[in-house]
């Protein structure tokens, strides 16, 4: 499953231009725990979240993520979809909720990719 | 026997400066990519300088990372001046903090920083004093292979 899959599946829009979306990507991971990210998160998976600062970059950035889904029709500023874009982290922002981006996700998603 | 320093760099950390929190690790982490390092050790190195890194900005007033590499070791220094940890047991457990609503609000201030770092570690030690300053010194092999 892409980037480019989960666009479609959530009716993303991707913030962050001329970012390459045909990235297969190993796992989900939800949270807005950045605490978490960083302790139990898997390099090349994709993040859920709904918090939008520079930290869900920064943390994007070190645990390796393949893309950030913000979820909830949140809106990072143009100071992080900068830094985002600058860094290689495609940013689809999706009107979803965490629960409904999940299992739209989960319905379509390989066994154990969860 | 000492080993040849390949890389040595110091890096000041602002208490309460949220807005640059987390560059001085993104800049370590692009620093052991050039040096060739293996993903896992940099991404190992990476997160535990970004835990400490937000310790010292969150709970510290100032101070200072220093990052040296060897053939063999990784070794990150973080020391700070602040109000010190009174009790490191119960600061090295999961889920326990100090953390104030705004850090919460930020997706930090879990309790989970300080286990983060023994979890990335190969070897880490801390030592504090009350209402002077922190110091945690953290050392990641530059050979070691995901389990």
């Amino acid at each position: 499953m892409t980037l480019r899959d989960v666009q479609t599946l959530l009716e993303g829009e991707l913030l962050t231009p001329g970012a390459t979306l045909e990235i297969e990507f190993s796992g989900v991971f939800a949270s807005d725990l950045m605490s978490d990210v960083l302790a139990f998160m898997n390099p090349g998976g994709i993040l859920l979240t709904g918090q939008v600062n520079a930290h869900v970059v920064r943390t994007a950035r070190l645990v390796e993520v393949a893309g950030i889904v913000v979820i909830q029709g949140k809106r990072p500023d143009a100071k992080v979809v900068g830094e985002a874009g600058e860094n290689e982290v495609p940013i689809i922002a999706t009107a979803c909720s965490m629960f409904e981006a999940c299992s739209r996700i989960s319905r379509v998603l390989p066994e154990g990719g969860r | 026997m000492t080993e040849a320093l390949v890389f040595r760099q110091e890096f000041a950390v602002k208490g309460g400066d949220f807005t640059h929190a987390g560059e001085v690790a993104c800049e370590i982490k692009n620093l052991l990519k050039e040096l060739g390092l293996s993903p896992f050790v940099v991404r190992r190195a990476s997160i535990s300088a970004y835990e400490a890194e937000m310790n010292a900005i969150m709970y510290a007033w100032r101070g200072r990372l220093v990052l040296s590499v060897t053939p063999r070791r990784i070794r990150i220094i973080v020391e700070d001046s602040g109000p010190g940890i009174e009790d490191i047991d119960l600061a090295m457990r999961e889920g326990w903090s100090t953390a104030t609503p705004e850090m919460r609000e930020m997706g930090f201030g879990a309790g989970m920083g300080l286990s983060n770092i023994k979890k990335n570690t190969d070897q880490f030690r801390i030592k504090s004093k009350v209402g002077r300053g922190t110091r945690l010194e953290m050392m990641i092999l530059t050979n070691g292979r995901e389990p």
